[in-house]
């Protein structure tokens, strides 16, 4: 740490920080905290803690149904997205073809457009051909969509791949199939669980296309927003925080990987 | 050695004791011409060893012959047998990588063994060979060890064993020893060697190192421009080097650019004895072949005998090196045993026989 | 290395894919912009009528113009929160840095729908701010404007984006050579001047990285103003919503649609060689 850093405090800054923090903190506290309300969802100040709201919570079908789907979509889109994404992080680093350029672009679109618009021209794809919305065309929407993130993630995997461990294997006399699943795939393996995980939350929380790709099955943001159209209940705030502190543990686990990613390239 | 090895610089006819036979191979890439109608044999447990600069194309050749690169023309034979063709996992040959490529998911014992599982040897046979190739390379505590834990020397032993333990028919070995540092280097390097003599395994080695390549190999093959200038034994390639750039690239020499007339080389202030025809002529003359003449000692009968006065002396332990000056500004490099600090005029002499003519 | 076979077998299948899921989709969209409905029915007809429909219709430009308000007033809030928080991290966090980078992430990953509900929550007449406030006997009623206005829009979208913001700033920041700082106060400057001679110039390609984010996702949202915006906070893809939903005009929407891309395909790259111009290697 240089002299710079440490002799000079800035206070000012520092309060500047923490109010930041607070700022971006202080909402979901106050959605804990009032998850255990008794008298509901607002004023001041909370009153008496109770479990009533997570009770209620267990007790709601429909709620783990859409849990229950969004699960599904979530670990279909995984798979999908991983597959297509490992195959395309290849292809850009490996082989050259006609659009090379475009493909890269056309991918990541999903990504950096307002979900709307990706959510239509699909919904406007499921018209076409005839397809009734349902959690199907959810999967493949979400596994279409987050592509691009398993490609980039994999794609720089690859760059940070010593190449010669390829050509050793294949010198040895491993077949290029041989090679692909004994050194390629494991020297990837900890960009293969960054990018799932990453893939699996996003897939988790995804509204924007979904809104419009849903049949009847409701996944769980859908669910929710159809409690909110009705009104807010406390029942919301109690899954939020499940939401919340199961989000807290992928995140966990995700920095952890990347560290011992880190570490290991050294 | 065989000596009944093809040497390009001759025009000499190519024998069928040949283990591998590069024939005309040339390799571009784009524009660019690597390597240029390259001819080389390679016997039967040889130990030989491509030198050249960076760019010289010596990593090129190893490449072609291991088959990660296609020859843009010409071809590689092994015995009877065409090799380019064939994918480099289908080759009886393989490679030492310039930074050991060892598999960083497995242990080393596990590296090791790649190889033959990959090829589906059964399991008794990989665990016996395994273990004998640790032995060899001396790693058999290391083999539970995962590569991250090793040093950079042991890494190399294990990328050795791992090549070594295919029972391949030449092994390629590309600079594996420029990432050590020196100490290590020279002591790998006589490991190397007598690893060589003990497995009769014919090595090509890759090296930009001319001590390396002088200490190791039983012939070298100096690679300059994607051009083999020269294929000889070590010690031919010292006191018989074919062109300048072979005597100035491996050791030191004063190139002398000479004018031979009816028997005599004259460059300068220095005449001596030469059968070559009239006409300009280049001659390299080590440094080491220039010997004082002190009073009491007399020189040999036919030394050319010169004065010359000592502009620059140089230490170096067990000898020293003179920047003498002949006179009009004809400066020659001189190596003398070690002695005291000199000044002034003295007497110089070497042998007509030690000036070797090269070409340009 | 590669052989053919190898190489085809990588590429084909993501490429069909894409180029049936999501190019054909994306062509789609822009094919049903130039069609026309009629008696609730789209007609292939080919025109440009319905852009005409949007820069004639002053109803459009205005939400489209109260959109690029609401994303500006975001991108800046944005801004002003998470590049001092970057800085702070960046410069003055010292060994806590790794332990508050990752408080930064956290909210990143907690779902959307959570965070927005939770201001939903906060800003309402009833919610937890009003109680607060009336507790405290700082005001003695609900304050209206707080939730269902623009107001509310921006202020759950700046809570959204700011951890999207301080991403790409922090990184750039870090990427800035210490010795750098410690040249410019060597030469007499002032921790501010070398702020804003030095570090400054040197992190506005991740500036401008997180601001382009931030205009170009908060110019597209359409939850936001659903949950928190009211009727006063609708922004333009509410219109897009409605048109393929009750006022059954696909075309028209599809325009709107293709309008929303284009913008943001041009800040995109407008930003993209901005980047390139001022970033410095």
């Amino acid at each position: 740490m240089s002299t710079y850093e440490t002799s000079r405090r800035a206070p000012v800054l520092v309060i500047y920080a923490i109010c930041v923090f607070a700022f971006i903190y202080l909402p979901i506290a106050v959605l804990i905290t009032y998850s255990f309300n008794g008298t509901g969802v607002g004023g001041f100040p909370p009153s008496h803690l109770t479990l009533d709201w997570y009770r209620q919570l267990f007790n709601d079908r429909a709620i783990w149904d859409a849990v229950l789907n969004s699960l599904l979509v979530a670990a279909a889109s995984v798979a999908l997205a991983l597959t297509l994404g490992l195959l395309a992080a290849l292809a850009l680093d490996r082989a050259t073809f006609p659009g090379k350029a475009l493909f890269r672009r056309l991918v990541l679109l999903p990504l950096i457009l307002p979900g709307i618009i990706t959510g239509l021209s699909l919904l406007m794809f499921a018209v076409l051909v005839r397809a009734p919305l349902s959690l199907l065309t959810v999967f493949l929407g979400h596994g279409t969509a987050l592509i691009s993130v398993a490609t980039t993630e994999l794609f720089a995997g690859l760059q940070k791949m010593d190449r010669a461990q390829e050509e050793a294997s294949l010198d040895l006399g491993a077949t290029p199939w041989q090679t692909f699943w004994r050194v390629t795939l494991p020297a990837l393996k900890l960009s293969i669980i960054a990018a799932g995980l990453l893939i699996f939350t996003l897939s988790m929380d995804e509204i924007a296309v979904t809104f419009f790709l849903i049949g009847r099955d409701n996944t769980l943001p859908l669910e929710i927003w159809g409690r909110l159209r009705r009104g807010i209940t406390p029942e919301i705030n109690a899954i939020s925080t499940l939401i919340f502190v199961v989000s807290v543990g992928l995140i966990v686990i995700w920095y952890r990987l990347r560290a011992r990613a880190l570490r290991n390239a050294e | 050695m065989s000596t009944a090895i093809a040497n390009p610089t001759d025009s000499g006819a190519l024998v069928s004791a040949a283990l591998l036979e590069v024939r005309s191979v040339a390799k571009r890439f784009g524009a660019v011409k690597v390597l240029n109608d390259v001819s080389l044999n390679i016997a039967s447990g040889e130990f030989l060893t491509l030198l050249g600069e960076s760019g010289s194309g010596k990593t090129t050749l190893l490449r072609l012959i291991a088959g990660f690169e296609q020859p843009s023309s010409g071809e590689i034979w092994m015995r009877d047998k065409r090799l380019d063709t064939l994918p480099p996992y289908k080759r009886p040959v393989n490679t030492v990588f310039q930074h050991y490529a060892l598999f960083p998911h497995l242990n080393v014992r596990e590296n090791v063994a790649y190889g033959l599982r990959v090829k589906g040897t059964a399991a008794r046979e990989i665990s016996g060979r395994v273990e004998e190739a640790l032995r060899m390379v001396k790693m058999t505590e290391f083999a539970a060890t995962r590569p991250a834990k090793l040093s950079g020397g042991q890494q190399q032993r294990v990328a050795l064993a791992r090549a070594l333990v295919n029972r391949p028919r030449i092994l390629l070995l590309d600079e594996p020893l420029s990432a050590l540092d020196a100490n290590l280097r020279k002591q790998m390097q006589s490991e190397l060697k007598a690893l060589q003599r003990e497995v009769g395994i014919t090595f090509l080695f890759v090296t930009h190192d001319q001590d390396e390549a002088m200490a190791l190999s039983d012939r070298i093959a100096l690679l300059r421009g994607g051009v083999l200038e020269q294929v000889a034994t070590p010690r031919d390639i010292y006191t018989r080097p074919a062109t300048a750039y072979a005597a100035q690239f491996i050791g030191q020499t004063n190139l002398l650019a000479a004018e031979i007339r009816d028997g005599w080389a004259i460059c300068g202030a220095l005449r001596w004895r030469s059968t070559e025809p009239n006409g300009p002529a280049l001659f390299s003359l080590r440094p080491e072949a220039i010997t004082q003449v002190s009073a009491n000692s007399a020189s040999a009968p036919g030394a050319v005998c010169f004065r010359a006065t000592i502009r620059q002396q140089l230490y170096g332990g067990a000898n020293e090196t003179l920047d003498v000056d002949c006179g009009d500004w004809q400066f020659l490099r001189v190596r003398i045993p070690a002695s005291q600090p000199m000044s002034g005029e003295f007497e110089f002499a070497f042998s007509s026989a030690d000036a070797v003519r090269v070409r340009p | 290395m590669y052989s053919r076979a190898y190489k085809s077998l990588v590429s084909v299948p993501p490429l069909l894919w894409v180029g049936i899921f999501l190019l054909l989709p994306y062509a789609l969209m822009l094919v049903h912009s130039l069609w026309l409905v009629r008696d609730g029915f789209i007609v292939h007809q080919w025109n440009l009528q319905n852009y005409a429909t949007l820069f004639t219709n002053p109803v459009y430009l205005q939400v489209l113009l109260r959109t690029m308000r609401i994303a500006a007033s975001v991108t800046v809030c944005s801004l002003l929160l998470g590049y001092p928080l970057a800085y702070y991290l960046s410069f003055h966090s010292g060994a806590r840095k790794e332990l508050l980078y990752q408080l930064v992430i956290v909210p990143l990953w907690v779902s959307y729908l959570v965070r927005g509900y939770a201001w939903k929550t906060i800003l309402g007449s009833d919610g937890v701010l009003n109680g607060f406030l009336q507790y405290l006997h700082i005001t003695h009623g609900p304050v209206g404007f707080l939730l269902y206005s623009p107001f509310a829009v921006v202020l759950m979208l700046t809570h959204i984006y700011t951890p999207f913001v301080f991403l790409p700033i922090y990184a750039a920041l870090e990427t800035i050579p210490r010795p750098l700082v410690e040249a410019s106060q060597d030469l007499g400057a002032s921790p501010a001047k070398t702020f804003l001679h030095v570090i400054l110039p040197l992190s506005l390609p991740g500036l401008l990285a997180g601001a382009t984010f931030a205009f170009v996702l908060s110019l597209g949202d359409f939850l936001a103003p659903l949950l928190v915006g009211g009727a006063s906070g609708t922004m333009i893809a509410n219109v897009v919503q409605s048109l393929f939903g009750a006022a059954y005009d696909w075309p028209l929407g599809a325009a709107v649609s293709v309008c929303i891309l284009l913008i943001t395909l041009a800040l995109l790259s407008m930003g993209e060689l901005l980047e390139k111009r001022w970033a410095y290697k």
